[in-house]
């Protein structure tokens, strides 16, 4: 899996990132979360992201995903520059370059678990018999691995536990091979095992040439895939 | 694809001293659904009935990439090239089902109407698509003959979408598609036109005053107030990192159950 | 083509000298032809006429006198018919109103008429070319029950939008397995308009495509006038696997003897008794009489 036609460049380009939060409507008060940051990753590396909560870690990751909107600086990503990329732009690059396991897992009523992890598989279309029979076989792979009874296959995961929850997030943002993976605690409210599972899936991803940002709150874990660690209180 | 399935610059509609849509403008690209979401008084459905060549603006333009004949401008276009725009490329679907059916005819009739008026001359394979795409929204294709009179609202906004969609139209104009509707109904519903929208796949503009619905639906979305787009964006980026004033209010203003 | 036959009612012989020649005043007679070429040039069309008073109400034939008034010349030869019959109130009715008010040779031969005026019937005897015929039309509008709208049925004549008229034939073979359209059936003239033939049979429908004649449709209640020019296509509506079917009587006239002709059934006796009858006089009486 290669990052771009120039082998040395950075899969992620942080420069100068800041990030701060106006409320309008609690008179103007402004929040500076993020100010001056820079940071690269290249392919193969996994940047564990360490600081208090408030530190700008959450805020940092989600500005990479363009769910922020950065107030200053550039990020490149795979080449595009996600601060001022149209939004077109932005759901390709969503599909096809940055992979994203938010903290919570946003539930989609009504969708069964199996269909909710195998959906970033057909998003590029067409969406034929053959496409949905890989796709469901995948999804069936991977929630096999991380353990997910196969009797909640079929059921939307509305009424699952947090570690189930966190399972199909997990899984629904590491089914599809992408060069760039956004970590948001992963491994919160899983046991021993399935934490463990998850170490090696996300250690195949960067062994298969993933650039990673992650946010782990456990040490183990950390210890287990961070190439780096970037202190978010540190100058 | 270099250029988009919709463009619009600087629409424009007056009603006398009151300016129902100010200068909105927006791109479209196939598969992307947009919702637009506003209170009351907006101007959203205004703009959709802009885009949707049901009004014409006062100022501004609105081009749509034609199958065959490249980008154009909607209002420049025939009544006769409109219409068939209508029932070939795109599909409106009301807020009332009572508005898009015909209620006096069966959930068949419905359904093959548009394929009857672009001249499908069998019976058989017309009634064949039409209990196709009532399995496709869900609805019994045994109750083919029946009329929509005996339907309840949420199946007749389910057969409202079949009829719009038989023709495999590209543009998908959705005006509040799940007001009115029992919770449940709607949630039925949503789940339907998200999975719809997502494998045909289904370029739509969806007018919405719900940011679930937004949420849940949409890929992108425009905020709109007093008839100007205020803010527009990814719909995760608007709903989790609002901008400009009157989005964060209307984010902070809903309840979460 | 042979002398007229005499007719039997003698009071209606003499062309009476108080009115204009066929009623109508000239400029009237020009305005209708005007809108009747105008309907030729346009094969199906509805053209808006101004229909005037006639001495009789709305619903008894007024679109058809009026059209026939402005066509009719010393030299015609006028048929009146109505359900095929030459003898029936209403034909007898209109065709003494045109004996009184331009004295022509009237007949009760298909084959010696130059001028027909007919309602619900077409006759048997295919007509030859230089022949009018006549229709008298209640509802000239083939969507008016499933349009109501004036203005938007208008439109979908103007663009060809005929895709309701499909859903309704549609919904009859949904309903009862097949069209179930018996007169009035819709056609489509010249491949571009959508049109009502009249209350006339279904079994007719096929005469009107490609006939010698020319063929008019008067309503006078709703101010249309159309036409259909000679060896014009006529197209009942159908679809590829319900295709338009006439219907076959399985009877034959208790008179004649003809299994190929459209048939009243008439109630004999107090028991129920039941006879066929040609609906169209003239054809049974010339069957009968060849044979005599």
């Amino acid at each position: 899996m290669s990052t771009g036609a120039n082998a040395g460049a950075a899969a992620i380009e942080v420069r100068d990132l800041a990030k701060s939060f106006v409320l309008h409507n609690q008179g103007g008060a402004e929040l500076q979360v993020l100010s001056r940051r820079t940071l690269e990753v290249h392919a193969g590396e996994c940047v564990a992201l360490q600081g208090r909560s408030g530190s700008g870690k959450s805020t940092l990751l989600k500005c990479l995903y363009a769910n922020y909107r950065a107030s200053a600086g550039s990020i490149r990503i795979g080449g595009t520059d996600v601060t001022h990329a149209s939004p077109r732009e932005l759901l390709r690059l969503r599909r096809e370059t940055i992979g994203y396991v938010s903290q919570f897992l946003r539930v989609i009523p009504r969708v069964p678990a199996l269909a909710v992890v195998a959906e970033p598989l057909l998003e590029d279309g067409p969406y034929d018999e053959r496409a949905a029979t890989h796709a469901r076989q995948e999804a069936e792979q991977l929630l096999l691995r991380l353990r997910v009874p196969m009797r909640l296959w079929s059921v939307a995961p509305a009424t699952f536990s947090g570690g189930e929850q966190q399972r199909i997030n997990v899984a629904r943002g590491l089914i599809r091979k992408r060069p760039v993976l956004l970590l948001d605690e992963p491994t919160a409210s899983l046991d021993a095992e399935n934490r463990f599972t998850v170490i090696t899936l996300i250690n195949e991803a960067r062994a298969a040439g993933a650039a990673i940002v992650g946010i782990f709150h456990d040490r183990e874990v950390r210890d287990a895939v961070a190439t780096r660690v970037l202190d978010m209180e540190a100058a | 694809m270099s250029e988009p399935l919709l463009r619009a610059a600087g629409v424009t509609k007056r009603y006398g001293a009151r300016t129902a849509v100010d200068e909105v403008a927006l791109e479209l690209w196939p598969g992307e659904v947009m919702a637009v979401v506003g209170e009351s008084g907006s101007g959203k459905t205004t703009l959709l009935d802009c885009l949707s060549g049901r009004l014409r603006p006062d100022a501004g333009r609105v081009e749509y990439q034609t199958r065959h004949e490249g980008l154009k401008d909607l209002y420049a276009l025939s009544e006769a090239e409109c219409r068939l725009l209508a029932r070939t490329d795109w599909g409106y679907v009301h807020q009332s089902p009572d508005q898009g059916l015909r209620m006096g005819v069966s959930a068949g009739a419905n359904v093959g109407e548009r394929l009857m008026a672009l001249g499908a001359r069998h019976y058989g394979r017309i009634r064949g698509e039409a209990a196709d795409w009532l399995v496709r929204v869900e609805m019994d294709p045994l109750r083919i003959d029946e009329s929509p009179r005996g339907f309840s609202g949420g199946m007749r906004q389910r057969l409202q979408i079949a009829r719009n969609l038989v023709t495999r139209p590209r543009l998908v104009f959705m005006d509040e598609p799940t007001s009115g509707l029992d919770v449940s109904v709607q949630a039925k519903l949503l789940d339907l036109l998200r999975s719809l929208t997502r494998s045909l796949p289904l370029a739509a503009i969806v007018v919405t005053h719900d940011l679930a619905v937004a949420r849940l639906l949409a890929h992108r979305m425009m905020v709109m107030k007093d008839g100007r787009a205020v803010e527009s964006g990814l719909t995760d980026q608007v709903l989790d990192d609002p901008q400009h004033p009157y989005t964060q209010l209307l984010v902070s203003s809903v309840l979460q159950p | 083509m042979n002398a007229p036959v005499p007719i039997a009612d003698a009071r209606a012989a003499a062309r009476e000298p108080h009115y204009n020649f066929a009623y109508l005043d000239e400029r009237t007679k020009r305005m209708i032809r005007r809108a009747i070429l105008k309907a030729v040039a346009i094969p199906g069309y509805q053209v808006p006429f101004g229909s005037r008073e006639m001495p009789l109400p709305y619903g008894w034939g007024t679109g058809g006198i009026q059209v026939t008034a402005a066509l009719i010349g010393p030299r015609d030869v006028l048929k009146v018919i109505d359900q095929g019959a030459d003898d029936t109130v209403n034909a007898v009715n209109i065709r003494r109103f045109f004996q009184r008010t331009t004295g022509v040779a009237i007949t009760e031969r298909t084959d010696e008429a130059t001028l027909i005026q007919t309602r619900h019937r077409i006759p048997e005897t295919p007509l030859a070319a230089g022949q009018i015929i006549v229709y008298q039309v209640p509802v000239p509008e083939p969507l008016q029950r499933l349009e109501p709208r004036e203005a938007e049925a208008r439109r979908m004549h103007a663009l060809g939008e005929y895709g309701l008229m499909h859903v309704k034939l549609y919904e009859d073979i949904a309903r009862y397995g097949r069209i179930s359209t018996a007169y009035d059936y819709p056609v489509m003239v010249h491949g571009r308009y959508l049109m009502s033939p009249s209350p006339i049979p279904k079994f007719d429908n096929p005469k009107m495509h490609m006939s010698p004649a020319l063929q008019l449709f008067g309503a006078g209640r709703e101010k249309r006038i159309y036409a259909v020019p000679p060896w014009t296509r006529v197209e009942s509506l159908a679809f590829e696997d319900h295709p338009f079917q006439a219907e076959k009587r399985a009877s034959r006239c208790s008179l004649c003897g003809s299994g190929e002709s459209f048939l009243d059934e008439v109630i004999a006796d107090d028991r129920g008794a039941r006879l066929f009858l040609c609906s169209d006089t003239d054809y049974c009486r010339q069957r009968r009489g060849a044979d005599a």
